[in-house]
């Protein structure tokens, strides 16, 4: 289990945007400057709170994207057609707009860098931030645990971080990435689109022999339907982690 | 099982507010299966005036945290035995 961190009561802090960053053509990286940030964990989330001159209040929990880096914190938000909260951040949010934040927050859907074994991460959609941060962490700690990463989306165009993804597989540090697509496939594309299935998590994952630790994070039905996969495969509950978005993506 | 639940690890932010320690890796007992989890692997509601997190095994309520203008309900009898790390002092 990953090392509790006794922080005392957390308490709403308000950040200022430092830049944005578009990922997507409808999600967008949010560099945070937060003062006093005290660090994070590859996995962690935050709870951000938007409130309306009238004084209606509304909060949202999002992954972070980036690796512990001092008074810096990133999000990409995906923007859902009927959020109240992810179009204000995704579109409207501008460089030096403050935005209240409590965090960091979770101790159970983390990586600790310390541990040896092999990491499974798989992602659906904007599943993929928290597993972005853990990648990122082990590149910073230079960590040279094997990790796969396994990246399902609609298709090539709503892939996050595809450059960075690109140069951190073809460093030789031991970081391997597999996109499975389920609606748009690039031509030539070896595999039809299509849900993740048994036949491809047995092809891309680690073997149950090898200990994995499985990090699974989308939304509910395919954070569900991966899960009983591993497990039908021979995987130990106990070591898969799942974080749940909803029914349909990343907060709202 | 419906789709419209997270994962307890969701109630982190909520459950900050009453406790000095992260409670999401908490481990306890479900008080009506005896299934042992962590409060990040329950199924968290969200939809209701409040959270409602049950048991990932059976389904019955494991915790409710509501919270209404300058004070918060806490029920947390669905879970037994509520273990967490805790640096001496």
């Amino acid at each position: 289990m990953a090392r509790a961190k006794i922080l005392g009561r957390l308490t709403w802090r308000v950040a200022t945007v430092a830049a944005v960053r578009d990922e997507t053509s409808s999600a967008r990286t949010i560099v945070l400057d937060v003062p006093d940030w005290p660090g994070h964990l590859p996995g962690q989330h935050v709870d951000v709170r938007l409130t309306a001159p009238d004084g209606y209040s509304t909060q949202r929990s999002y992954s972070i994207a980036s690796a512990p880096e001092g008074n810096r914190l990133e999000l990409t938000v995906d923007v859902l057609p009927d959020g109240e909260v992810s179009p204000y951040l995704a579109r409207v949010l501008s460089v030096g707009d403050p935005l209240e934040i409590r965090g960091p927050i979770g101790g159970w859907f983390v990586w600790d860098p310390e541990k040896p074994e092999p990491v499974q991460l798989i992602g659906g959609g904007s599943g993929v931030v928290p597993l972005m941060a853990m990648i990122r962490a082990r590149e910073t700690v230079g960590a040279q645990t094997p990790f796969r990463l396994l990246y399902s989306a609609r298709g090539p165009e709503t892939i996050f971080y595809r450059d960075e993804l690109r140069r951190s597989s073809e460093n030789g540090s031991g970081l391997s990435v597999t996109y499975a697509y389920t609606r748009e496939v690039p031509q030539g594309w070896e595999r039809p689109p299509g849900r993740v299935d048994a036949s491809l998590l047995t092809q891309i994952t680690w073997a149950p022999e090898q200990e994995p630790i499985s990090f699974v994070c989308g939304p509910t039905g395919f954070v569900e339907t991966v899960a009983d996969l591993l497990v039908s495969a021979g995987h130990d509950p106990a070591r898969i982690r799942t974080e749940r978005f909803g029914p349909s993506g990343g907060g709202s | 099982m419906t789709e419209d639940h997270i994962d307890g690890n969701a109630a982190g932010g909520a459950l900050s507010d009453v406790f000095a320690v992260d409670l999401t890796a908490a481990t306890g007992q479900c008080s009506s299966c005896a299934q042992s989890l962590a409060l990040a692997e329950a199924l968290l509601y969200t939809q209701a005036p409040g959270l409602i997190a049950r048991c990932p095994g059976c389904e019955e309520v494991v915790f409710r945290l509501v919270r209404g203008p300058g004070r918060a309900w806490l029920d947390m009898r669905g879970m037994t035995c509520v273990q967490f790390e805790l640096a001496d002092s």
